[in-house]
């Protein structure tokens, strides 16, 4: 059983393929591995045990039959609980949604299912992936699996966790802000968000749309550039979709940087960065430079500038994506009411978290009259020099090198009481969405209370190839694949909430408020 | 540069975001939003004179095609998520006398 968990999710498909595991064999050990550890992670909202078994054994048909022979086939995946799957529980990981079943299922979902995974379930997330910390869902916290008195990162926390954990062999995230790669960063993962309109936003439920994409999150690179090839796509029903030609990402692993120009803004190495992060980055820089790439630091300009125009273009945001969670179409419904407006502000009020409504009232006072200009026009201005600063940069570069995040994971309960200090936590993620660029997280080291340090590497738009290039090098020259699942020290004894309902959930939501 | 929320406002923003606050969490909502306003002032250092805003980094275009049903007929299901329903419909409290 701990061997089938081991393996990458290329080396398990091949092993299926080769009628050496069977689908359900595979399914049952992460399912029998998510028994386990859930207790003491809880990276998921739902798993619908019965479900897993009815794809394992549709796809095992597939592949029998021969239909079937792409590199994730057979793999058990987990999917972020803001994706929609049609007739699944679909949460937000938030007391608002915590009874919606959707209609039906996000595109980027429906890839993932062509390609011939078997989901396993959904994962937990900070509240409309609004955090860094996955604390702030409505059903308690997920644990990072590296140390259980830490957070495991956010929004993406579930997702990253139970891919380190072993709970799943690669899961889609989302990235608004960095909420696929500061918590790969924090779990020792691979996680990618692409380029602004790879993957479809069909079916994720909105939080900044401009911003949103989501990404693959994986145990080593390989299984990284298989499951973007496997999920991108261009989709008539996501109005920003782009149509791209060069989606055959599994042809970017190539062990070799020879040639290629990297850049380290100094600003990403200067104050506020954690001495053993900054070591370890500058150590993998030095990596791929020993493999031929020419490294250097430079100037990026207008980083500290990112973080507040980021939360005003996202808050503005998502105050009107939130707008449409009023308590009649769907989703939860406040008691005792009074008339129609009062039902939706009881509604609204009893339904969303604090960090959630915190947003949303930022964000409808920079979206006010009197105030768009000075906030939200500002900020959009302030977008438009960020984009200009990251353009000049790449007439030099190809990539540029630098932490994913300023620390590895701080404790539960660090973060949450001071926002405005979670959100500085941003800074080297954020500016990569106001940009629309794509970037990549690659475990490259850990610090002295072995938590998991995380490399970004952000690429011009549509260049996720050089990314997934350069991460396989560095990869093939350090040997680290993908470190064997997290050890989880404090596995507590007894059942977990498998196959639990809406109302086990919400009860269990309700003891961390 | 402190920014000063007045009681007026963030009961006007209340009513923006159709959030019904105790006195409590507006005090605190006062706080943050005071904070966080102090701290997006930082842009007002940048000369943005002359730049456009930019609300998408790739141009955008309206996506057009023909109107052709593609899907079926999801009332049950739509309707299975309601609140509260009546017959086929979403039912809200009575809005007109």
């Amino acid at each position: 059983m701990m061997e089938i968990l081991e393996l990458t999710a290329l080396e398990l498909s091949e092993k299926i393929k080769a009628g050496r595991i069977t689908v359900r064999e595979a399914a049952e050990a992460a399912l029998r591995r998510a028994k386990d550890v859930e207790p003491a992670i809880n990276s998921y909202v739902t798993i619908d045990e019965e479900s897993v078994y009815r794809q394992a054994e549709a796809v095992q048909k597939r592949i029998d039959s021969g239909e079937l022979t792409g590199p994730l086939a057979g793999v058990p995946v987990a999917i972020k609980d803001n994706m929609c799957i049609k007739g699944e529980l679909t949460t937000c990981s938030s007391r608002m949604l915590s009874n919606f079943k959707p209609t039906y299922t996000a595109q980027a979902v429906e890839n993932m299912k062509k390609a011939g995974v078997v989901i396993i379930g959904k994962t937990n997330m900070d509240e409309f992936a609004m955090g860094s910390t996955t604390e702030t869902s409505y059903y308690g916290p997920t644990k990072n699996p590296h140390n259980t008195a830490h957070v495991p990162g956010g929004s993406s926390g579930g997702s990253c966790a139970a891919v380190a954990a072993g709970e799943c062999f690669g899961a889609l995230g989302s990235d608004t802000g960095g909420s696929i790669r500061q918590p790969s960063s924090f779990c020792g993962v691979v996680g990618l968000k692409p380029t602004y309109g790879t993957v479809s936003r069909y079916g994720l439920i909105a939080y900044g749309s401009s911003l949103d994409q989501i990404g693959p999150i994986t145990k080593d690179v390989s299984d990284c550039a298989a499951f973007l090839e496997a999920v991108s796509s261009y989709d008539l029903k996501d109005s920003t979709s782009v149509q791209r030609d060069d989606c055959d990402f599994m042809a970017a692993l190539v062990n070799d940087v020879k040639g290629l120009k990297i850049g380290i803004p100094k600003d990403y190495m200067g104050e506020g960065l954690d001495p053993e992060v900054r070591t370890a980055v500058y150590e993998a820089a030095k990596v791929l430079e020993e493999k031929g790439a020419a490294v250097e630091t430079f100037d990026l300009g207008l980083v500290k500038y990112a973080i507040p125009a980021y939360y005003t273009i996202a808050a503005a945001e998502a105050s009107s994506n939130l707008e449409r969670f009023d308590g009649v179409k769907y989703g939860f419904r406040a008691d005792g009411y009074e008339g129609l407006h009062n039902m939706y502000k009881k509604t609204r009020s009893e339904g969303f978290g604090a960090e959630v409504k915190r947003r949303i009232m930022l964000g409808s006072f920079v979206l006010s009259s009197g105030y768009y200009d000075a906030y939200y026009l500002k900020a959009l201005r302030t977008k438009a020099l960020i984009k200009q600063e990251f353009d000049r940069a790449f007439e030099t570069y190809d990539i540029i090198l630098g932490p994913a995040a300023p620390t590895t994971a701080p404790k539960l309960g660090d973060s949450l009481s001071d926002p405005l200090k979670m959100y500085l936590g941003d800074i080297y993620t954020i500016s990569v969405n106001l940009a629309g660029l794509p970037g990549i997280s690659i475990p490259v080291g850990k610090d002295s209370n072995g938590l998991p340090i995380g490399m970004q590497l952000i690429g011009n738009a549509f260049e996720e190839k050089k990314l997934l290039r350069a991460a396989y090098t560095y990869e093939c020259a350090t040997g680290k694949r993908h470190e064997k699942m997290a050890v989880i020290k404090d596995i507590i004894p007894g059942e977990k909430r498998i196959g639990q309902n809406a109302e086990g959930a919400s009860a269990s939501g309700k003891e961390v408020r | 540069m402190a920014n000063k929320i007045s009681d007026e406002t963030i009961e006007y923003v209340g009513i923006l975001a159709k959030l019904e606050l105790s006195d409590e969490e507006k005090e605190a909502a006062k706080a943050d939003m005071e904070k966080m306003l102090d701290y997006i002032d930082t842009l007002n250092e940048l000369d943005t004179s002359g730049v456009e805003p930019m609300s998408h980094v790739f141009p955008v275009h309206n996506v057009f095609r023909e109107d052709v049903v593609t899907n079926s007929d999801g009332r049950e299901d739509t309707l299975a998520n309601a609140p509260q329903r009546k017959e086929d419909s979403f039912e809200v409290p009575r809005t007109i006398g």
